[in-house]
């Protein structure tokens, strides 16, 4: 599986297009297994850089979501609260919400797909 | 993920360089390493609900008893009666403290006229060995840690029985559930081959030799066998939400040192005509004083899921007491829990809150099992006896 280079990554395994859409990676979904469950917060939102926005559970995790930037929920993918499973089929494409940045100089603090692969690889220990 | 911290080291089953070659996520439980999940919790829990799946269970432990007084050791030491039991045939049990409270459920097996196997939990092994070495003294009874001599595999589902008839040469349909025998499995002779499981599904758990290549052997055979009924390696994810639909208790969530036979609603396994019992004279006590808690099944009605040790709040939002077990439930397609709440809240359709991050999320008290299997049409399969009631 590889990560998009025009995504930004962060070390809690949350993903950001330049969009503003959120997601979480490819990494995440497989070390939840089968998902069952999202926690979103509301259009209108606003998540703070670093800060918890909701959470993502399998059927035997639950997991923390964290914001990689700050801004204002703009929307949210309803799909999810009825096919949660699609995270697991596509994690890099099946978005979270998508917010308005407050400050785009936020994303430069962010993991480059390179970085975020060699983060993941020496969390793994491969 | 949960996993619990230990000191010691990590253990692992005779059958673990095989995990790991099919791929099995690997998560520590109880100072095991264990696989979780190798194909999917989901699909592994579907498995044996419609065919069949196939579960290292070599964790657990074995506790041999034998000798002239081996059925009053076991009596004076388990909740249940082991006098009714024939030889080939097992029954659910418990060991119990002083109070009435848990020391581990356990599976007696009745292996001769004065022999019986205990089957205990992986976590409880050692607690659980010297408890009966130390309370079975006065006995005139051998008491064994055979725990390292077995390879457990569970095969469980509606298939299991025709997966275990390609590769026994003995008539397993004559096996009734919670009886055993012995036979031929893979060739090896004389295998403790027991109609038992913690699935909530028909199945057989069979116990042998633990050498790792024997181990191997067996375990693929298994898998060979059970293809072409759709049967799939499963890990302890899905033995979780299997015996959780199945409403089947587990130790350290619904029964526990704190916890007496009366509130985990485990009566009917525990015969108090029997003259004498470790846990007796406190349990008339504790029924005549009447149950702080009862446990009872809830069914989540608003978004969200009940985990392990969520607090429960009754509607006026008060804190009324927590969750034992919770997850989605693979089959049912609901999440599901048990929990601990005063009996005066135990009824059927009492709306309870589970605070979930927070917030009171509305659920309701369900009749338990979530799950039942559906009634076998052949005369063979009429009782049922385990602790899903």
């Amino acid at each position: 599986m590889s990560y998009p280079v025009e995504y930004k990554y962060t070390k809690e395994h949350e993903w950001i297009k330049p969009d503003g859409a959120i997601g979480i990676t490819n990494y995440a979904q497989e070390s939840l297994g089968d998902i069952v469950f999202v926690d979103l917060p509301k259009v209108g939102a606003e998540l703070t850089a670093g800060k918890t926005f909701g959470s993502v559970e399998s059927v035997k995790a639950v997991s923390d979501l964290y914001a990689p930037v700050s801004g204002t929920v703009t929307e949210i993918n309803s799909e999810l609260a009825t096919a949660p499973e699609k995270i697991n089929t596509d994690a890099h494409g099946a978005w979270m919400l998508k917010i308005r940045l407050k400050d785009t100089g936020e994303l430069k603090a962010l993991l480059s797909a390179a970085d975020y692969e060699r983060f993941i690889s020496e969390e793994t220990g491969s | 993920m949960s996993s619990i911290e230990t000191t010691t080291a990590v253990r692992k089953t005779a059958l673990n360089a095989v995990h790991r070659q099919l791929g099995a996520k690997m998560v520590e439980f109880n100072g095991w390493d264990m696989p979780v999940e190798y194909s999917g919790i989901i699909a592994e829990h579907m498995a044996v609900r419609t065919g069949a799946g196939i579960f290292d269970v070599s964790h657990m432990g074995d506790i041999r008893l034998h000798g002239p007084d081996a059925l009053a050791a076991v009596e004076h030491i388990s909740m249940n009666d082991a006098s009714r039991l024939a030889v080939g045939q097992a029954q659910y049990s418990a060991l119990l403290y002083p109070q009435g409270t848990f020391v581990d459920d356990v599976i007696v097996h009745r292996l001769g006229e004065r022999e019986y196997l205990l089957v205990i939990n992986a976590g409880t092994r050692e607690k659980d060995f010297s408890w009966v070495r130390d309370n079975t003294r006065q006995f005139h009874c051998e008491v064994e840690n055979l725990s390292d001599d077995f390879t457990q595999i569970a095969i469980q589902g509606p298939k299991a029985v025709n997966l275990m008839e390609k590769l026994t040469d003995g008539d397993l349909s004559s096996v009734k559930f919670y009886w055993f025998t012995r036979g031929t499995i893979c060739g090896l002779q004389d295998i403790l081959i027991a109609r038992t499981g913690y699935t909530g599904e028909d199945g057989f758990e069979i116990y042998i030799p633990s050498d790792p290549l024997t181990s191997a052997q067996v375990w693929k055979e298994v898998l060979e066998a059970g293809r072409e009924f759709g049967a799939l390696p499963c890990g302890l994810g899905a033995r979780n939400t299997l015996r959780l639909e199945a409403r089947l208790p587990l130790y350290g969530h619904e029964i526990f040192d704190t916890i007496n036979v009366w509130e985990a609603g485990l009566d009917r396994f525990c015969k108090m005509e029997k003259p004498e019992f470790i846990g007796k004279p406190a349990l008339e006590q504790a029924r005549a004083a009447g149950i702080k808690r009862a446990l009872v099944g809830i069914q989540m009605v608003e978004r969200g899921i009940a985990r392990d040790s969520y607090r429960v709040l009754d509607s006026a939002k008060r804190e009324v007491g927590y969750v034992t077990s919770g997850s989605y439930a693979p089959f049912l397609k609901q999440n599901i829990g048990l929990v601990y709440v005063p009996p005066e809240l135990s009824e059927i359709g009492t709306e309870l809150l589970v605070e979930i991050r927070g917030q009171g999320v509305k659920a309701k008290v369900v009749p338990t099992p979530f799950y039942k299997k559906p009634k076998k049409t052949s005369a063979t399969a009429d009782r049922v006896e385990n602790p899903s009631r």
